[in-house]
């Protein structure tokens, strides 16, 4: 009958689909695992505990990425000590306080386009604002910062969203009690987008602790042989005098310049060690880029993996 | 507690005793001592942009009783009722005209000097479908006390359970406090949202079609519920049912495209309206 081979056409297509969908599903994640087999064939012999806690050396045997993975921590935490409040506060602003008008959606345009901008750019742009104009030279404090632009118009979509999936009801339910708008966002819109907004952070962060480009246009160095001073330690004494300009530090001085001092120094991160290793000439250094690039997977996998488990957890105290 | 499909006729006013008479046709004057009245609304309009739902209103909402706003989808009765508590604030391009006056202190609710946070914190909101928060029953009814300051543990835990108690909720929950609200049914979580907004004593609870989501069993206990709380506080209640509307109030305001048409008390509209349009909507000729 007609419909019956209607059907088997169907069923046909359905199957012929199924299948170039496996084939090209197989082949990306085949080039994937080539691409990690290799990385771990060929870093795995140099991926020790004395790799992670040596100095960059001109003899690879004995280059370590200490300098650079320390970097890239205290990058990451300038960042987000600064990019994740900031998103958050201007995610809640513009989606619970603006009203919805042309002035609105111009800023929400712009703020996607944002998060589309090449990293380069923003690298540009700090190096004009963060290292000339605030003098904060090629620092630790100029790197949070570029990263912090970076990732700001991502955490403000992830909030925005994540606040966007809140039923309207909730909040009606609040504001009837009598809640404030402020107690509304306090109380109920936050806890409850926790999940969601965790989740956008933690895959901004993920992105930013592999950046490269910006890095090296705020003027990243490559070959960073000291970490940056423990503060409150003599080597932050020794910066926070270099500061003041004096032996002699006032009271307050010797309060906030020792504890914040690595923020000035120069610093590297890992993409830029990696970088610095592959440019070289020769093979000798090749597995160490290699560690180094496991180094910088794991920990994004670390991130992402919690990410997943937030929103696992949280996917399962609140269902709308 | 009737439930089923008691036929219109079958729906006595509770409150047989009241033989007062009033609605767009009575005059102000014609009103018993001020004591009894809790909210004069007063040639009110309401405006979504230039469209406007609520047209040139003027009604009485009796205190203590039941009075239930009924009337064909769109005829503006959800827009009125959210209008008590300046629920619509939430939302742009929105405006409020004429007055609605809370006695006995008789200010403006609607007048955009009086601040909507303190009339919400006078009257409670009952929602058309279940909307408790995700957190806790506990913390759910607590909220609102909260929100008021109260912090003491024994307090809040004696007004919960006062509240709960209040929204015959206590005996099914009392062992589960801590577990979340969500965990509850659909009825259960009605009644503690009727629980939330009874825990601060408001003068006035709004219900805005309060049991459109829930079963016919669901429907009689809530409906049970109404019935006992009235004495206690002013209830407004919107309904598409017309069923409900006789069973449980003891008012009734039929509206159609923004306006009132007909208010009187419950046994009269549905027993022997005086506009025509009203009759023809409760023997269900449209709507």
């Amino acid at each position: 009958m007609d419909i019956e081979r209607i059907i088997r056409r169907r069923r046909r297509n359905d199957v012929l689909f199924a299948l170039t969908g496996a084939t090209i599903t197989a082949a990306v994640l085949l080039v994937l695992g080539a691409l990690a087999f290799t990385l771990v064939r060929e870093g795995v012999s140099r991926l020790d505990l004395d790799f992670l806690r040596s100095y960059p050396s001109r003899r690879a045997e004995r280059a370590g990425l200490l300098p650079a993975w320390v970097g890239s921590l205290l990058v990451m935490l300038v960042t987000g000590l600064t990019g994740i409040p900031l998103g958050i506060a201007a995610g809640v602003y513009l989606e619970e306080y603006t009203r919805k008008g042309w002035f609105a959606s111009i800023i929400e345009l712009n703020i996607t386009n944002l998060a589309g901008v090449p990293s380069i750019v923003y690298g540009l742009m700090a190096l004009g604002l963060f290292v000339y104009r605030f003098h904060l030279g090629p620092s630790v404090i100029a790197a949070g910062l570029t990263l912090a632009l970076l990732v700001l118009p991502i955490v403000i979509v992830a909030t925005r969203e994540t606040l966007k999936s809140i039923p309207q009801n909730m909040r009606e339910a609040a504001y009837a009690l009598g809640a404030t708008r402020w107690q509304v966002v306090r109380h109920h819109l936050l806890p409850y987008s926790a999940g969601g907004i965790s989740t956008g952070v933690i895959i901004a962060m993920s992105r930013a602790i592999g950046e490269t480009a910006p890095l090296i246009a705020i003027g990243a160095v490559a070959f960073v042989a000291f970490l940056p001073p423990v503060p409150y330690s003599a080597d932050a004494f020794a910066v926070a005098r270099e500061w003041a300009g004096s032996e002699q530090l006032s009271v307050v001085e010797a309060a906030v310049y020792p504890g914040v001092a690595w923020l000035g120094t120069s610093f590297t991160v890992v993409p830029i060690q990696m970088f610095n290793w592959i440019s070289r000439p020769g093979d000798d250094f090749r597995a160490n880029v290699a560690a180094a690039g496991i180094v910088l997977i794991v920990a994004t996998i670390g991130l992402n993996a919690v990410a997943i488990l937030i929103r696992h957890r949280m996917r399962r105290r609140i269902k709308w | 507690m009737v439930i089923g499909s008691p036929a219109l006729m079958h729906a006595q006013p509770r409150d047989a005793s009241a033989d007062h008479r009033h609605g767009p046709d009575a005059p102000d004057a014609a009103m018993p001592a001020q004591a009894s009245i809790k909210a004069q609304v007063k040639d009110f309009s309401f405006y979504y942009g230039q469209f406007q739902a609520v047209k040139n209103v003027s009604m009485t909402i009796r205190e203590h009783k039941v009075t239930a706003l009924i009337g064909p989808s769109g005829c503006g009765k959800t827009t009125l009722l959210r209008c008590f508590n300046r629920m619509h604030d939430l939302y742009p391009n929105t405006r409020y005209a004429g007055e609605i006056r809370l006695l006995p202190d008789g200010f403006n609710i609607v007048d955009r000097r009086v601040n909507p946070i303190e009339m919400r914190m006078r009257i409670s909101m009952v929602f058309q479908k279940p909307n408790p928060f995700p957190k806790s029953i506990f913390e759910n009814v607590a909220y609102g006390l909260r929100l008021r300051g109260v912090s003491s543990r024994s307090e809040l835990a004696g007004r919960v359970e006062h509240a709960l108690r209040g929204a015959a909720l206590w005996e099914e929950v009392k062992d589960r406090l801590k577990k979340p609200g969500f965990d509850l049914s659909g009825g259960q979580q009605q009644r503690l949202c009727i629980a939330r907004a009874l825990a601060v004593d408001p003068e006035m609870i709004l219900f805005d079609e309060p049991t459109s989501a829930l079963d016919p069993i669901a429907t009689a206990k809530i409906e049970e519920l109404v019935h006992e709380l009235k004495g206690r506080v002013t209830i407004l209640i919107v309904t598409h049912n017309m069923q409900q509307a006789a069973r449980v109030s003891d008012e009734t305001a039929f509206m159609y495209l923004g306006e009132l048409i007909e208010m009187d008390r419950t046994s009269k509209i549905f027993q022997n309206p005086s506009k025509q349009l009203t009759e023809q909507y409760i023997t269900g000729h449209f709507g």
